[in-house]
Formats: C-alpha cells, sequence, structure tokens
C-alpha cells in the first residue's frame, strides 16, 4: 500500500477492481464502510462475479478475467478525451513532459526490440532523450510528439468504450458510468483509493494490470494525497515483511538486488546502482545503495566482511538465472535437477498451479523437509487419499521430515501489514506438543551445519562459519535481537566532522534511522527499510498510542510504519508545486515557508523547497512514470494482452498469445487449451472465501462449519445449458486435470459477449484439499495452468479454461 | 464510526441486571422490575454486512457451541438453517430488484430479535424457563427448560431450536451474560465493518437514523428500520435497504405478530377449557344430589330371574 | 343364524338369585383399565403441561423433561390400547333405531324413570356417544399429537401447521376429558355398573334395568344352547 488501512476512511471513491476487499479482507474493509458512512464515499467494484464486495457496493460492473488492462486503458484514454486530468499534478509530479527515444515504437501489441526466440525485449530504446547536461529532456508545454504524455494518448486511443466493451465484456454503458465516476476524482478535492490484490497479481501480466491503475491514479492526482494510493491488499498477515525482509530468490533485505553471474565482483555490481538523477536537485534515494548494502553486508557478516574483501561481496551467491522463483523450482525438482526442498510455512501441492505436475516433481525430490503448525497437503503429497488424491505412495521414495512449528499466536514478534505498519505481536498461547518456533529450528539447522563446516571444511565454508551470531542463547535467539539487527546499530565510533570532540554515531547504539547509515563499514543493518523500528528509544513497533490528531488517520504512534515512519508515501504529493495542499480540507502536509509540516513524515528533507525536489525520491527522475522505460519487461505502458488460455484470440492483436514475454517452460506450452478452444470452451477463474483463509482455516472446525465443501459456480444461463441443477455435481476439466464439484448455480455470474461471442464464467474457489475437518475436496489448482506474471513470475490463477459437465458424485 | 465495542475490564465487575430485573417470567405470575433498566438493543444493518460470518464464529466460540460440518447445499448460508448451535446465521438472497434489473445479494444476520412482546415466553409451559429483563433482553434459562418445543410454535420468527443432545431449547441470548457487564454481544464485538452495533434502543434508533438517511442518499428509497411493532418492537434491529418489502430477507416477516392461534391456544382456550371441564364435574355433582343414585331394585331382579329362569335350559 | 350384534364373546346370563350376567371378559377388562390408567396419566401430564397452574403435576412424571418425554409415549400406548377397545366394541356400538327413542326420551333418563325408555341393547346411546366420541377423539389426539411431537417429528410439518395442531390438541383433550367425565359419572350414577368393569359381572337386575333387549338376547341364546364361553 502507498497508503494505509485507516487512511482509506478519507477517500470519495473506492474501486475495488482485481481484488474483492470485503471478503478477502473483511477487517481492513470497515475502513470502507467508514469511509461510505462517514463521507458519502461511493465504492465501485468491477469483477467477473458479484461478489460480497459487490453486495454493499453502489455500482458494480462485470467484466471478464484478465481483460482488466483493455478496462483501464479505456478509462485512462476516456480521461484523456475529456479533460478529466489533474493537470498540474501530472505536470508536476509525472514524466508526462519526458521525452523518449525516437527508436521506441509501439506497433500490433509489441514494442520495439522484440525477439521472439528468447521471448525477451532489447530494452534500449525505451528510455528518455538524455540532453547535453546529462539529464532527461523534458517539453513542460507537453506539445513534442515525443513527450510521454503524447505517446500515451496514442497508445490508449485503441481503447475506446466500444472496443473495451467487446475485450472486456462489460456492457458500454456500465463501462461508461464507472469511467464518469472515476474521472471525477481528477478534482484535486477529489481522492480515489484503488483497493487490489491477487485478482491483479495472479496473471501473466500482473504488474502491468497494477501499473495500469497507477497510471490512472497519477493521471487523476490521487497518489500521495490522503484517501488516494494504489493499496496492495497482501494476502497474509506478514506476506509484506516476507517481500521486505527479501524472501524472494532474487532480493536481499530492503528491496535490494541479489547479484548475477554477469556481477563478479562489487564494482561491477555497484557500477548499474548508481542512480545518478535524471533532473536537477532530485534525491534519487537509492543513491544511497551502497550505504544499505554495505550495512547489509556488515549485519551477516561483521568483521569478516571488511573493505579489503568488498564486505564480502564473495558470500553472496550469483544468479545464473533471474530468480529461483517456485515456478522453476518445480520445474527443476520435475527435471530430476533439484533434490531437496524446504517448505517453511507453504503448502505449495495447493498453492501453485497444475497440481498433477507438483506431485510428480514432489515425488522426485530425495528429501523434502515440512515446517509448519499445520498438517499440509504438501507433507502428505505421497499419501493416497483416494480421488483426492490419487498416488502409489509404493512409487514415491522421497524422503518427508515434519517439523512442527508455532503459529504466529504461539510466539513473539512483528508482523508488517499492507500498510507497511510493522506491529509487534506478544503471544496468546503456549504451542502444542513438540512445535517450536521457526527461529529455533533454523538456528539448530544452522549451527549443526556450522559445526560440520568447521569439522569437515567444504567448498565455501566462510559464509556459514563467519556468519554473526550474537545472540544470547545462540539456540533461540529472541524476537528483539533480530529485530534490534534488522533496525541496524553503530559498529564503531564516528565522529561529527564539524565538531571532532563530538560523536555522531556511537559504537554499540541502535541507529535512530536509516539516514544514518555509512558505506565504510561502520554501521550495521539487517533490512535498512526498517530502520527506526528498533531505536535506542525502544521497540517502536511495540507503540499502541492510538491519538489521532486531527482525525487524519494517519495514528503516527501507533507501531512503526516503513519507511521512518511515514504513513502515505509520496506524500509531499499530496501538495501542489508551492508546497500548498489540494484540497485544505484533507491536508497532509504543505510547505510551511521554512520546512514542511503537517501530519505524516515527509518523504523530502523537511527543508527541501517545494519547487525543487519532487515527491518520487526513489526515482531519480524525482517524479513518477507514466511510461516505465526498461523497468518493465513487457513494455514501458501496458498493452492487453489475453491469458494464455483464453476463450477468444486478442482483439487487438490477433497474433500474439498471452503476454510475449511470459516465460513459459517448454512442456507446459502443450498442457495449455488452445485459443478460443472447443474442448475447454469456458472462462474459469479461481478465488478465495470469506470464510477461509487458504489452506490453513479448512483445519478449524468452525471455519469448516462455514464453509464446508468444495463447489464450483456458474450462471443459471450456462446451468441451464448444461443441464446442471443447483447443489448437483459436475466435471470440471481443463488441459491439466479435472476436479468433481458442488455447483452453485448462481445469478450473481452471467455470461458475457466479449467481441460477439458468449462467454461463460466458471468461479472455483479453492479452499478445499484432502487434509483437515471440512470435507475432503479437490483443489482449483489441479486445473489452473503453469505460467507466471513476466515480471515477478506470480502464476496465472485468475484466468483459464475449463469445461464443465454434469455427473453424479464421486463414489463413496 | 460508532463508539466501538469496549475491551473487557481486567478486574470483575458486578452484574449489572439479573433475576431482580426480570419484567416477564414465562408461567409465572410476577411483579415486573420497577422502574425498568435502559432497554438495550442490536442493530444489525444490513447495508453495512459483508457477509463474512465472523458472528457466526463468534456465537459459536463465545457460547462454546460445536456444530457440524454440513455440505454445500447451494447457497453460502452454512449450516442451512439455524440449529440449537448455531445461534445466529447469515441468510444469502439472491434477489434482482425489479426497478433496476440490478442483482442485489441481500445478507441477513438471523437470530432472535428480543422481542418487547415475546411469543416464545407466551407459548412457555415451564415456569421460569423463558425471562424478560427488564432492559429487554429475552433469555432462556436452561434448567427449567422441558423441551416442549410450545417456544418454537409461539415464535413469530422461527427462532427457537430444540437441541437432539439435551432435548432444551436454545436461541441467541444477547449475549445477557456479556451485556451484564458491560460488553457488547460475541457477534457485535466481532464485527469488522459494524454492520452489528450494541448500545441502548434509542442510540441505536438514532444511529440507524442516520444510517437511512444515508441509504436514501444513495437511491434506496424505501429504506427504513425494522423495530415491527406488532411484537411490541424488538431489541434487534434491522436497517434495511427495502424496509417496505422486508420479506425479500430471507423471508423476513413483513408484520410479525404473535400468531392469533398461540394466542387462542395459550389464552382463552385454556379459561374455555377449564370451564367447560369444571362444568361437566359441578354437572355431575349437581344431578347426583337432585336424581340421586340410579338403583336397581328388587323387582328388577325378581324381573331378571323371572326372564332367566322362565327358559330352562 | 347371525347373533346379534350387541352381544360378544363372553357374553352370558347365569342362572340364581341374583341373576349373574357376565358383560366383559378378564382380558377386555385389563383392556379397559389399560385405556383409562393411560387416559388418566395423559390428562394430568397434558394438563400440566398446559397450565402453568398445574405445571406442579409434572413432578408426578419426574418432572417437566420427564413428562415432556413421557406424555406422547403414555399416548401411544392409548392409542394402541383404545384400539383394542374399539375392535372388541365397535359391533355393540352400532346406532339401533331405539337408541333414537332413548335420545328424544333424554330428560327421563337423567331423571332416572327407566320403565319410560325402550329396551336397549348392550349399550345405551349414551354410552355409545361415550365410544364414539372417545374413539374420534383419540384419532385426532393421537394425529395432532404426532405434528407437536417434536422429538421424532419435527421436520415433517410447518410451523403454522404445528400451531394449529397443537390448538386442535388442546381442544380434544378437553373434549376427552369432558367424555371421561361423563363417563365415570354414569359409572358411579347408574349403580351395580362398577362391577362390569371389576368382577366382569353385573346383576341380573342390572341388566333387566338399563339392558333389557341384551339380556333377553343373552336368554334366548342360552336357551338355544349357543356356547357362551
Amino acid at each position: 500500500m502507498t497508503n494505509s488501512w485507516t487512511d482509506i476512511k478519507n477517500t470519495d471513491l473506492v474501486v475495488i477492481m482485481g481484488g474483492n476487499a470485503a471478503e478477502a479482507h473483511p477487517c481492513g474493509f470497515k475502513w470502507v464502510t467508514e469511509a461510505k458512512a462517514t463521507r458519502g464515499a461511493k465504492l465501485v467494484v468491477v469483477d467477473p462475479r458479484f461478489t460480497r464486495s459487490a453486495a454493499v457496493a453502489d455500482y458494480y460492473a462485470p467484466i471478464r478475467q484478465g481483460s482488466d488492462i483493455a478496462f483501464l486503458l479505456g478509462v485512462i484514454n476516456y480521461c484523456m478525451l475529456n479533460d478529466k486530468v489533474q493537470w498540474e499534478y501530472v505536470k508536476a509530479f509525472t514524466n508526462a513532459a519526458y521525452l523518449v527515444k525516437d527508436g521506441f515504437t509501439y506497433q500490433e501489441g509489441l514494442f520495439t526490440g522484440y525477439d521472439e526466440q528468447k521471448r525477451d525485449y532489447n530494452r534500449s530504446t525505451w528510455d528518455y532523450q538524455i540532453g547535453a547536461d546529462g539529464y532527461a529532456m523534458v517539453d513542460d508545454t507537453l506539445q513534442n510528439p515525443r513527450c510521454v504524455w503524447n505517446l500515451l494518448k496514442e497508445h490508449v486511443a485503441l481503447y475506446t468504450p466500444d472496443m473495451v466493451s467487446r475485450i472486456t465484456g462489460t456492457p458500454k454503458d456500465k463501462f461508461l458510468k464507472v469511467c464518469e465516476m472515476i474521472a471525477e476524482t481528477s478534482s484535486p478535492t477529489k481522492t480515489m483509493t484503488s483497493m487490489y490484490a491477487l485478482g491483479w497479481t495472479q496473471h501473466s501480466k500482473g504488474s502491468q494490470n497494477i501499473r495500469c491503475m497507477a497510471m490512472l491514479q497519477l493521471i487523476l492526482g490521487n497518489i500521495g494525497v490522503r484517501g488516494g494510493g494504489m493499496n496492495a491488499l497482501r494476502g497474509h498477515s506478514n506476506i509484506q515483511g516476507l517481500t521486505d525482509i527479501g524472501l524472494m530468490s532474487n532480493l536481499i533485505p530492503g528491496y535490494m538486488s541479489l547479484p548475477t553471474e554477469r556481477e563478479p565482483d562489487f564494482a561491477t555490481y555497484m557500477s548499474t546502482r548508481g542512480f545518478k538523477p535524471l533532473r536537477p536537485n532530485q534525491m534519487s534515494y537509492w543513491q544511497n545503495y551502497k550505504k544499505f548494502f554495505v550495512s547489509f553486508q556488515k549485519a551477516m557478516w561483521g568483521a569478516a566482511a571488511t573493505p579489503e574483501n568488498n564486505f564480502a561481496y564473495d558470500y553472496l551467491p550469483k544468479l545464473d538465472v533471474p530468480a529461483y522463483d517456485i515456478l522453476r523450482a518445480f520445474e527443476l525438482m520435475n527435471q530430476g535437477k533439484m533434490n531437496a526442498y524446504v517448505c517453511q510455512g507453504f503448502n505449495p501441492l495447493q498453492a501453485f498451479p497444475n497440481k498433477a505436475k507438483l506431485a510428480s516433481a514432489l515425488s522426485k525430490l530425495k528429501l523434502l523437509v515440512i515446517m509448519d503448525p499445520l498438517e499440509t497437503e504438501t507433507a502428505r503429497f505421497w499419501e493416497n487419499h483416494g480421488i483426492y488424491n490419487d498416488v502409489d505412495p509404493t512409487k514415491i521414495q522421497t524422503e518427508v521430515i515434519q517439523l512442527p512449528t508455532t503459529c504466529f499466536a504461539e510466539d513473539e514478534g512483528g508482523l508488517v501489514n499492507s500498510g507497511r505498519w510493522m506491529q509487534w505481536h506478544w503471544p496468546a498461547g503456549s504451542p502444542p506438543g513438540e512445535a517450536k518456533t521457526d527461529v529455533w529450528i533454523m538456528s539448530q539447522i544452522h549451527l549443526r551445519l556450522k559445526d560440520l563446516y568447521r569439522k569437515e571444511g567444504g567448498a565455501n565454508p566462510d559464509p556459514i562459519l563467519n556468519l554473526t551470531w550474537n545472540y544470547k542463547d545462540t539456540h533461540e535467539p529472541t524476537a528483539a535481537e533480530l529485530a534490534k539487527e534488522m533496525n541496524g546499530y553503530v559498529l564503531t565510533d564516528v565522529a561529527d566532522p564539524n565538531d571532532p570532540t563530538k560523536k555522531l554515531l556511537e559504537a554499540g547504539k541502535q541507529v535512530a534511522t536509516f539516514g544514518v547509515l555509512r558505506d565504510d563499514g561502520s554501521t550495521a543493518c539487517g533490512n535498512w527499510i526498517y530502520s527506526g523500528s528498533y531505536t535506542e528509544a525502544g521497540n517502536m513497533m511495540a507503540r499502541r498510542d492510538n491519538s489521532d490528531p486531527d482525525d487524519t488517520g494517519a495514528f503516527l504512534k501507533w507501531s512503526f510504519a516503513w519507511p521512518a515512519n511515514r504513513r502515505i508515501i509520496y506524500n509531499r504529493a499530496s501538495a501542489d508545486i508551492n508546497g500548498k495542499p489540494w484540497d485544505e480540507t484533507r491536508k497532509l502536509l504543505w510547505w510551511d515557508g521554512a520546512k514542511w509540516t503537517g501530519y505524516d513524515v515527509p518523504d523530502i528533507a523537511p527543508t527541501a523547497k517545494p519547487q525543487d525536489v519532487g515527491p518520487f525520491i526513489m526515482n531519480p527522475e524525482g517524479v513518477s512514470r507514466l511510461f516505465a522505460r526498461g523497468m518493465m519487461r513487457d513494455g514501458p505502458f501496458p498493452v492487453h494482452y489475453e491469458p494464455f488460455e483464453s476463450p477468444v484470440a486478442n482483439v487487438i492483436a490477433p497474433k500474439i498469445r498471452g503476454n510475449p514475454v511470459a516465460r513459459v517452460f517448454k512442456d507446459d506450452f502443450t498442457q495449455f487449451a488452445e485459443v478460443a478452444s472447443k474442448e475447454f470452451p469456458y472462462a474459469a477463474t479461481s478465488y478465495r472465501l470469506t470464510e477461509h483463509f487458504h489452506y490453513w482455516t479448512k483445519n478449524n472446525q468452525v471455519n469448516a462449519v462455514l464453509q464446508p465443501e468444495f463447489f464450483v459456480e456458474i450462471s443459471e444461463q450456462l446451468a441451464k445449458e448444461k443441464g446442471i441443477s443447483n447443489a448437483g455435481w459436475a466435471k470440471v476439466s481443463s488441459k491439466r486435470g479435472s476436479v468433481l464439484a458442488k455447483v452453485y448455480v448462481t445469478k450473481r455470474i452471467r455470461p458475457l459477449t466479449v467481441d460477439g461471442k458468449t462467454v461463460h464464467i466458471v468461479g472455483i474457489p479453492i479452499h478445499w484439499g484432502f487434509v483437515g475437518a471440512a470435507r475432503k475436496g479437490f483443489t482449483a489448482n489441479v486445473l489452473t495452468p503453469f505460467v507466471g506474471d513476466a515480471n515477478i513470475e506470480t502464476p496465472e490463477f485468475k484466468a483459464f479454461c475449463v469445461n464443465i459437465e454434469p455427473t453424479t458424485g464421486p463414489v463413496a | 464510526m460508532f463508539p466501538p465495542a469496549p475491551n473487557p475490564p481486567i478486574t470483575p465487575v458486578p452484574e449489572r441486571f439479573g433475576d431482580k430485573d426480570l419484567i416477564r417470567r414465562s408461567a409465572s405470575t410476577i411483579t415486573p422490575a420497577s422502574p425498568r433498566q435502559t432497554e438495550v438493543a442490536k442493530l444489525i444493518d444490513v447495508s453495512k454486512c459483508i457477509g463474512c460470518k465472523a458472528c457466526q464464529a463468534a456465537c459459536l466460540e463465545w457460547n462454546n457451541l460445536h456444530e457440524e460440518v454440513g455440505t454445500f447445499n447451494g447457497s453460502y448460508t452454512n449450516p442451512p438453517d439455524l440449529t440449537a448451535n448455531s445461534l445466529t446465521l447469515m441468510r444469502f438472497t439472491e434477489w434482482v430488484n425489479p426497478q433496476t434489473d440490478n442483482l442485489e445479494w441481500l445478507i441477513r444476520k438471523d437470530g432472535c430479535m428480543h422481542c418487547e412482546d415475546p411469543g416464545c415466553l407466551k407459548a412457555c409451559p415451564a415456569p421460569g424457563a423463558i425471562v424478560q429483563y427488564s432492559n429487554g433482553i429475552v433469555d432462556f434459562i436452561h434448567d427449567a427448560c422441558i423441551g416442549c418445543g410450545y417456544c418454537v410454535k409461539g415464535c413469530p420468527f422461527n427462532i427457537p431450536r430444540i437441541s437432539k443432545v439435551d432435548n432444551k431449547a436454545y436461541k441467541c441470548t444477547l449475549c445477557s451474560d456479556r451485556v451484564a457487564v458491560g460488553q457488547w454481544p460475541a457477534c457485535a464485538k466481532a464485527c469488522p465493518t459494524q454492520a452489528i452495533a450494541f448500545g441502548t434502543k434509542d442510540e441505536m434508533k438514532k444511529w440507524a437514523d442516520g444510517r437511512i438517511t444515508d441509504l436514501k442518499s444513495r437511491g434506496y428509497q424505501n429504506a427504513g428500520l425494522y423495530d415491527p411493532p406488532g411484537v411490541g418492537g424488538t431489541h434487534v434491529m434491522y436497517v434495511l435497504q427495502h424496509a417496505d418489502q422486508p420479506e425479500i430477507y430471507a423471508g423476513l416477516p413483513k408484520n410479525p405478530t404473535i400468531s392469533p392461534i398461540v394466542e387462542l391456544w395459550k389464552g382463552a382456550t385454556k379459561y374455555f377449557g377449564f370451564a367447560v371441564i369444571g362444568f361437566a364435574a359441578v354437572a355431575g355433582v349437581f344431578h347426583h344430589m337432585v336424581a340421586g343414585p340410579n338403583k336397581v331394585s328388587a323387582e328388577d331382579e325378581e324381573n331378571a330371574e323371572k326372564l332367566a329362569g322362565g327358559e330352562r335350559s | 343364524m347371525s347373533m346379534p350384534d350387541d352381544i360378544q364373546p363372553g357374553d352370558a346370563v347365569h342362572k340364581g338369585h341374583p341373576v349373574i350376567v357376565n358383560r366383559y371378559t378378564l382380558a377386555a377388562r385389563i383392556n379397559h383399565w389399560v385405556t383409562a390408567i393411560s387416559l388418566i396419566l395423559l390428562a394430568i401430564s397434558g394438563m400440566a403441561l398446559f397450565s402453568p397452574k398445574l405445571f406442579f403435576l409434572t413432578a408426578l412424571f419426574g418432572g417437566g423433561q420427564a413428562t415432556r418425554a413421557i406424555h406422547p409415549w403414555i399416548g401411544v400406548v392409548l392409542f394402541f390400547s383404545f384400539m383394542g377397545l374399539f375392535l372388541r366394541f365397535w359391533k355393540a356400538n352400532l346406532w339401533k333405531s331405539e337408541d333414537g327413542t332413548w335420545l328424544r326420551r333424554i330428560r327421563d333418563v337423567i331423571a332416572g324413570h327407566e320403565e319410560r325408555l325402550p329396551e336397549l341393547g348392550k349399550y345405551n346411546a349414551g354410552q355409545k356417544f361415550v365410544f364414539w366420541g372417545m374413539s374420534a377423539l383419540i384419532v385426532i389426539l393421537i394425529s395432532s399429537g404426532i405434528v407437536v411431537w417434536d422429538q421424532y417429528f419435527y421436520p415433517f410439518t410447518t410451523i403454522p401447521q404445528k400451531r394449529v395442531a397443537i390448538l386442535v390438541h388442546a381442544l380434544a383433550a378437553i373434549g376427552i376429558i369432558c367424555v371421561w367425565i361423563v363417563h365415570v359419572y354414569a359409572a358411579i350414577w347408574v349403580r351395580g355398573t362398577m362391577s362390569a368393569m371389576t368382577k366382569g359381572q353385573v346383576t341380573g337386575g342390572w341388566a333387566w334395568r338399563h339392558h333389557r333387549k341384551w339380556l333377553r338376547e343373552l336368554v334366548v341364546r342360552r336357551s338355544r344352547g349357543t356356547p357362551a364361553e
């Protein structure tokens, strides 16, 4: 989230698209009801299904899954054509005026530089024209045909209301009504918040779905303001923490990247991470990359990370591929190239696509270690559960070790919510049986490995042997110790350059902010964005002061929000170029003539003059990007691409299948249904229900009662066509497998007309499996395709094709 | 936002109401508590409800009830009906508004309405099995319940359920145990959107007014409060988008009253019955006094002997 | 040659002083008393559940829960027991022409002027009224009772149907209690009747006075040598 849950109460319009906040985030949704009740805010829901969010919406428009970009580019087109643009904002805070290199073009679904063999672009032309002064060239009049604004205008012109309706199936009048409601928020005194989740991410173009809405929000001037923002609703209480702490195969904490093979030494690594400002005066905060990186290395290896050894740069693994994401891991497993797998709080047999492939991959492992508080399907993948897991245990040789862990309510620590609030929690109960904390288990593994390396040596023992391990109880570091390490601390005294008698930093003290981190090895910091969360003043995450001056929703004294306790990022954009709030009734920060003041912690230096420094401090431009340069693999502007399995060909680029740069493993292509397949004619989507949390709560009796059994949802029209009755049984099949399910024949799903053709939608909730308190059932991932987003490999769970036929129930 | 539910105090607090505060007690004649406590009410704002069923879960957990894992029945309503364990239930109705042709998914939290004039209490034959406190809460006292199911017949809302385990009647207690110590009912405490609020009945009515104004501004011209006068008003009220047709909300009765048949059964029939029985008994005694016993005379015996004797075998 | 409807197995006349007439067999008497006790228990338990004032009577059955549980089962006993009586007695309770006359002279009946009444078979119209009244009310009670026997039959009817059923049940119960009062009172008022249901016998004089036609039929049958027992 750019903003926070509590800030949603400040909005005028909530758009829920690519998510289902009421169902999947019921607790946070209270702020939507709050905005509606106290501000008269409106709620718009755009979804293939009439969800529980739609049930409380002011306006609902149906859309075919996987066509969100066409819809949103259509809205952008509408705003541009109807002058519903927050012009001052666009001119001051976006790259609309920046000139793009001449070589850059777009044609029939592709940008310049596409290589069909590699399924990748040469992105060299996707950039600004750089002037003689070394800065990007701009045309503040927006007259230059090569400026971003004009290129965007040209790019979206195709997405007329008729075209949008033709692609998305959204009736034109409904699309226009949504446009109208959204466009109203281009007023500086109106804001809109976008609440989205997996409905946008789980597509082969998930990142672009989100980018598209971000662009719209920028055009409307809704980023950095109260009640605005791009608000990703995280599905797990600490999934934000997972990405923050770098639990991705290609990241290290604080969104820094792991080196690749092409960066064998530190100098090469740093050469592409200079982040020189692209416009004068800009902060380009990543210029501090080296400080954060060196401090991270010092936190990891302490005294072993020296200037001489480039702060132990060589200890870091170097990626030979862009990422060892989960899809790749299972592909490698299935090829017999990955032999051991540790599943820590993870149930991939349910959570990743194409269950048959996953099961086959797990069966080829030598060792599978499960760390989980619950029994999981993955841990039992080898066990025969009739039709629900039809495997032959005698044919599976994988050794499975289950290590029971504590759950969040049984241990202490911090959780990072969607709004980046780091909230400390305390144990509410004792762990059952032999359950141990994950920290204890990981410590044991580490200590034993260290011991083995010490005794037996090995190819590269140093990273293990030299790992900082200064905990009071080496067998179980406390949550506070780890939190302090992540906050960062001073290793050696740093004298004040102005007054050498004074110490700027004192060894042994916690750092107060990432602003003091240094690249000379005098500071250590496990995760720079968490700096300030556990300072000399104590554990800031444990703060529980819910005072909120003037009811702004900021709650600055409640827990700690990274970065720097900032509640709304890009908050400098809440005021105009002179520092005057866009909306006096909803002001957040303002320039008082000498400094920035207000209700939040400003992004930019408190004394940075408003006309000089842009709000988007992480970008070298200082402004936000309507044109993403080469930062996205699949284009600087979003393009409508069909899902890999689609009931219709791509109307705007019929030759292009799926996202042209999404990675597809060879064998998986053969497991996709062809476009407009007669065998699998229906557009399916998978999703969550409010009664359950993923595959956890089916272990809980109460949740099992509330939604006991697997079912799929279809329209009355499709039910009639296929002769399926409500609560009757059906077989749903895709090219990858089939499931038996009870059927919910509902008015909440209606067939859509797409490109002149009737498209039926089949909805498939995901929560059941073969272990737990609920009835045994199939999972949606039996059906889903093994392909992910082109940028971050999130699987395409939201749009694929199936067939459905009536059948009798499973044989008991 | 309505002031949120209070957190429980650390130290025990005295109960705010108890046996001394009864205004009605089933099958008993009592002197109603006077003065009455401030009437309380739960307000269920259907327009704010997201159907998350947190109320259902909270109810099961607070009351330590065990519901069976059922099956999918063609709706999100689970279990499909109230049971002796599920004292509250989200009922889902897919309703196409004939005026707009738009689908509306109506989600109503069903459960005891805590009528001011409770039909269950009227029907109950067991002294003290159903009581009404002066704050309006209608509670079942299970020690006194005999499991006859008369409350089921007395209720205009089809709420009480008889347990197959202990043959006693169960329904929402409005968490009288929580309310007695200043807490909100568990469902209201758990509700993430404040679709369920709790307070004095006056506060709730006032709060509802604001909600109805908001709904009207959004085009729900018939938005209104459901506080049916036929049962003297209720201590659980609904804000409905279409208050003119409550029956679309999974059969919420339009003008609920205690059934006239139940009134007849528990009223006139009782007096009539005892009158008739009494009359019959008195008539007998009276007849006996006037007419005396109908005795067989010696002559009758002789006649019989003659008749029998006259026929020798 | 067929037997008159009102002569039943076991009915017989014995010469003597006085004449003794067998009116009810042992089986019939047991059947009657099972029915009678059931009816009384039902009336007590039923009234306990019907009126709060009489709720204390549930103590006789071991409390409210037990009363609620046992009442319908007694009803089942009553139903089958009465069915036995019905099968025994229904023929003797068929309507005869003299019953009309008897009814028309009801004032004489009440005043005890038997001599002004026609000669009657085994049962007079009043007894037949009790018999048919009981039969009809028991059918109504068992049917309405099953509708409100929630423990086993809850799902089969709607609540509005149950409400009607319980009202009908209450009214029928009042009716049957009244019929029972008439029955018991008649047995007390008409002296010599009790022994019919205790010893199974009445005196010849009693039969002569109240059921002369029946007595004559018995005498005639004996003279023909039809085996009586």
